[in-house]
C-alpha cells in the first residue's frame, strides 16, 4: 500500500493528494472539501484554486518535515509577531550606543544590572541591548525570509499547475458553485457566436473542447504576489549583505584645517590631511537674484568644500608611521553633492561633505603695553593647536605660559577644561621682565585678571585671532543601495501587477439546447458583471446572478 | 502498467526531494553567512577575551628609558591600558590611585596612559602638577583609539602577560578595585 495516493476524478484528470477542486474539471475531491471549508458554503473557495498545497504525505524524511513546516502562512505569521514583540521589548531598555553618559559604569555588562536591577540582567543576558545585532534576532529575521520563500514556492508550484491543466468544460458542481452563475434553457447558434466575438473584443483568452467555452484574462495578475515576494527577498538578502564592511559601512571623522588624522573604518590603512575648508555665500548680482528664496531659507551657501589629501599608510604597526610610511595616494577636493572615491576597485571608500564647524580658535595674539608709558613692548602669537611654553618678545622680555584651557569654565571656584578644543580659550601668563620681575595675568575671551591687582608695571592685551574651520567628513562605503533599489522595484511592479488587473475567467458550457454561464474573477466582481452584460447584450443569454450571500465572498484572494 | 506509473511517480518524488533541499541549502547557507559576517562585526571591537591589538606611540615624560612604547615589547608583564584627556574629570580623579600603585608593582604590571588630548602642553602640565611616573604616551592622531574604538573616557584595559585582554571597565575606577585589577594581571 502506498501512502501517495492521487485522487483520480471522474473527468478522468489525476489530481495529487490534497487536492480541493479537480485540476481539470473543478469538481470538489470528495473527503477534501473541509480543507477549504467547501463542506460549510455554497460558494466554492477559489483560492489557489482548490490546488494541493503542502502536501500532508510527503512527510518521512527531514528535508520534507522541515519544508512543512515553513510552508505553513500561520508560522511565518507567528515569526513576524514574535519579531513585533521582541523589537517592542527592545525599547523598554536603551540599546547599548544609548547608555546615558552618567551612568557610573557604562560597561554593559554591569550598566543593565546597575540601573534596572534583575530585570536589566535578564534584558541584557539575552542581548536585548543590542537587538539589531543580537544573533537570535537575525535568525528570527532570516526565518521570517525563509518562511517567504518556502510559502511562496509551496502555493506557486500547484498554482501554476492547477491554471495549466484547466479545461473548458467544467463539472457541473463546480459551476453552479461559482459566485456569478445563470443557466439558459435555449440558445442560437448566432447568439453564440455573437457572445464569442463580443468576448474577443474585450480581449479575452479564448479556450475551446467540444463546445464548451473557457474566457480568460490577465492570468498574470495572479503572479503580482510572487514577485513581490521575490523583490521582498531580495531587500532581505541586501541587508543580510549590508552586515559586511564588504559592501556598507558608516562612519564620521571631523578634520580641523591642517590637521592629519586617521579615517576611521578604514583599519588604520588611510589618513587624511584637510588642506584648506572653504565656505561661499551667494554675494553681489547672485544674492540680489536669489533675494526672495535667501531671505526665505536664512542662510544659504553656495559651496562648501574640503581640500584634502588622501594618504596610504604602509606602516604596519598602529601608531605614528614614519613620514615615509605615508604615501599620499590623492589631492583633491570634497564639495557638497561632490563626494571623493579613493580606494582599491570595489572596496571603495567615499568621502562626503557633510558639516563644519567654526567654533575654535587656532591662533591667538597678545600685546604686551608698559602701563605707565602706554609704550607697546612686542607682540605673541600662540598657536593653540600646538602651544609653547615660552614666548621671548626679545630685549629680555619673556612670556611664559603657565596655563592653557582650551574651553575654560570656573568649576567650584577653580578654572579648567571643559573639553580639549580651543573654543574658549584661556591663559595664565606670566611676563618676565628684564629686571627680574614677573607678573602674573590670566587672559581669556571678555576676561584679562592680574591676580595681583594694580601693582603690575605691564599689561597684556588679546590683539588679534583667528578662527579655523573643522570638516565633518562622513566615510561611507554602500554596494547594497542598488539591490535594495532592485528589490523595490520588483515589489512595487509585483504590487501593481496583482492591484491594478484582475484575473477574469468565463465560463460558457452546453446544457441540452441551451448553455451554462458561470464567471470568476479575485476581485472587482461589480466589474465583471458589466463585461459580461456588454458581452450577452443582444442575445437571450441570461445574465448571471450574484450567488454570494452577503454580497462578499473572499474579496481579498491576494495570494 | 502500474510499476511504470510506480516508477514515473517515484523519479517524481525524487526530484521533488532534490529541489526542497536545494532550497533549504540555499537558505541555511544565507543565515550562515548573516550570522557569521554579524559576529565578525563584533571582532572588529577588542573586547574581554580578545587579545589587545598592538600599537606603537612615543612617550612624551621621561617614566622609562623607551622612547616608543610598543605594547607587544610589554608581554610578560601586566599591561594597564588607560585612555585619558587633562579635561576628563574622572580621568583626573583615578591619576593618582595609578601613581600610587605603580612603584608597588614595579615590573610586574606597567601602566601606559593614552592621552587624546590636543596638544602636548596640557598634558606636559598635567604631568608635571601630578608628579606622574608612569608612561603617557599622546595619540595625537587618534590611531590607538581608533583601533581599540573607544567612546567616552575613561576607558581602561587590563591586558595580561600573554597579551590578552581580561578586563575592561569604561568609567572611573576606584583604588580598591584598581588594586584588585592589578592582582588579576600580574604574572
Amino acid at each position: 500500500m502506498s501512502s501517495l495516493k492521487q485522487i483520480k476524478c471522474e473527468c478522468g484528470h489525476v489530481n495529487p493528494e490534497g487536492t480541493v477542486l479537480c485540476e481539470a474539471c473543478g469538481k470538489p475531491v470528495e473527503g477534501n472539501e473541509h480543507i477549504d471549508g467547501n463542506d460549510q458554503k455554497k460558494l466554492l473557495n477559489m483560492r489557489y484554486e482548490g490546488s494541493a498545497r503542502r502536501s500532508q504525505t510527503y512527510n518521512r524524511t527531514i528535508v520534507d518535515k522541515v519544508w512543512n513546516f515553513f510552508s505553513s502562512v500561520k508560522v511565518g505569521v507567528m515569526l513576524i509577531v514574535l519579531a513585533l514583540i521582541a523589537s517592542g521589548i527592545g525599547t523598554i531598555f536603551p540599546q547599548e550606543q544609548y547608555i546615558p553618559a552618567e551612568a557610573e559604569d557604562r560597561n554593559p555588562e554591569v550598566f543593565y544590572e546597575d540601573w534596572y536591577g534583575i530585570f536589566g540582567k535578564v534584558y541584557y543576558e539575552l542581548g536585548f541591548h543590542n537587538l539589531y545585532g543580537s544573533t537570535w534576532y537575525i535568525i528570527l529575521i532570516a526565518l521570517i525570509g525563509v518562511s517567504l520563500v518556502i510559502c511562496s514556492i509551496d502555493r506557486y508550484v500547484p498554482l501554476r499547475r492547477a491554471l495549466k491543466m484547466q479545461r473548458p468544460k467544467k463539472n457541473a458542481i463546480f459551476l453552479s458553485r461559482q459566485r456569478l452563475y445563470s443557466e439558459t434553457e435555449t440558445v442560437s447558434d448566432a447568439d453564440k457566436e455573437k457572445i464569442m466575438k463580443n468576448l474577443k473584443k474585450y480581449r479575452y483568452n479564448i479556450f475551446e473542447e467540444n463546445g464548451n467555452i473557457l474566457a480568460e484574462k490577465n492570468r498574470f495578475s495572479r503572479w503580482g504576489p510572487y514577485v513581490n515576494h521575490i523583490g521582498l527577498i531580495i531587500i532581505l538578502f541586501a541587508s543580510i549583505l549590508r552586515m559586511t564592511p564588504i559592501f556598507f559601512l558608516d562612519d564620521y571623522v571631523w578634520v580641523r584645517e591642517g590637521e592629519q588624522k586617521v579615517i576611521p573604518s578604514t583599519d588604520n590603512k588611510y589618513h587624511i590631511e584637510n588642506k584648506k575648508f572653504t565656505i561661499d555665500f551667494y554675494e553681489g548680482e547672485e544674492a540680489e537674484k536669489f533675494a526672495e528664496a535667501l531671505e526665505r531659507g536664512g542662510e544659504v551657501h553656495k559651496n562648501y568644500q574640503t581640500d584634502v589629501v588622501i594618504y596610504e599608510n604602509e606602516s604596519d604597526i598602529t601608531g605614528e608611521p614614519d613620514e615615509d610610511d605615508l604615501k599620499p595616494i590623492l589631492e583633491s577636493s570634497i564639495q557638497m553633492n561632490k563626494p571623493l572615491k579613493f580606494g582599491p576597485q570595489f572596496m571603495q571608500y567615499t568621502l562626503y561633505q557633510s558639516g563644519y564647524q567654526q567654533n575654535e580658535f587656532s591662533e591667538m595674539s597678545f600685546k604686551l603695553f608698559n602701563i605707565d608709558s602706554e609704550e607697546e613692548i612686542g607682540e605673541l602669537t600662540i598657536d593653540l593647536y600646538n602651544p609653547e611654553d615660552t614666548y621671548d618678545l626679545g630685549n629680555g622680555y619673556v612670556v611664559e605660559l603657565n596655563e592653557f584651557y582650551p574651553e575654560y569654565e570656573l568649576k567650584d571656584g577653580v578654572p579648567r577644561s571643559k573639553t580639549k578644543f580651543p573654543r574658549n580659550p584661556a591663559f595664565i601668563l606670566v611676563v618676565h621682565t628684564p629686571e627680574g620681575e614677573s607678573e602674573v595675568n590670566f587672559l581669556g575671551i571678555g576676561k584679562n585678571i592680574s591676580p595681583n591687582d594694580d601693582d603690575n608695571e605691564y599689561r597684556l592685551g588679546i590683539s588679534g585671532y583667528e578662527l579655523s574651520y573643522a570638516s565633518g567628513l562622513t566615510v561611507r562605503r554602500d554596494y547594497t543601495l542598488p539591490l535594495f533599489g532592485i528589490g523595490a522595484l520588483i515589489f512595487m511592479i509585483g504590487v501593481v501587477q496583482g492591484m491594478y488587473w484582475q484575473h477574469r475567467r468565463i465560463w460558457i458550457n452546453p446544457k441540452d439546447d441551451g448553455l451554462i454561464m458561470a464567471a470568476h474573477t479575485n476581485k472587482n466582481w461589480h466589474s465583471l458583471q458589466s463585461e459580461i452584460e456588454k458581452v450577452i447584450d443582444g442575445t437571450n443569454v441570461k445574465m448571471v446572478v450574484d450567488q454570494s450571500e452577503d454580497g462578499s465572498v473572499d474579496e481579498d484572494d491576494t495570494l | 502498467m502500474s510499476t511504470d506509473r510506480k516508477k514515473a511517480r517515484q523519479k517524481k518524488k525524487r526530484n521533488r526531494y532534490i529541489f526542497r533541499a536545494a532550497v533549504l541549502a540555499v537558505l541555511i547557507f544565507a543565515i550562515g553567512f548573516a550570522i557569521v559576517s554579524n559576529m565578525n562585526k563584533d571582532k572588529e571591537i577588542y573586547r574581554v577575551g580578545d587579545e589587545a591589538p598592538d600599537f606603537q606611540l612615543s612617550q612624551i615624560n621621561e617614566a622609562s628609558e623607551i622612547e616608543k612604547i610598543r605594547l607587544s615589547d610589554l608581554r610578560g608583564k601586566g599591561v594597564m591600558l588607560n585612555f585619558w584627556a587633562t579635561y576628563c574629570e574622572p580621568c583626573e580623579a583615578e591619576m593618582p590611585f595609578m601613581e600610587e600603585l605603580y612603584p608597588q608593582y614595579d615590573g610586574d604590571v606597567e601602566i601606559v596612559a593614552v592621552s587624546l588630548d590636543l596638544n602636548q602642553l596640557v598634558i606636559d602640565k598635567f604631568v608635571n602638577k601630578y608628579d606622574l611616573t608612569f608612561p603617557i604616551v599622546h595619540d595625537k592622531k587618534s590611531e590607538v583609539m581608533d583601533l581599540y574604538k573607544v567612546g567616552p573616557i575613561p576607558s581602561t584595559f587590563f591586558i595580561d602577560p600573554e597579551g590578552k585582554i581580561v578586563e575592561y571597565v569604561s568609567g572611573p575606577l576606584t583604588l580598591d578595585k584598581l588594586e584588585g585589577y592589578f592582582e588579576q594581571i600580574k604574572p
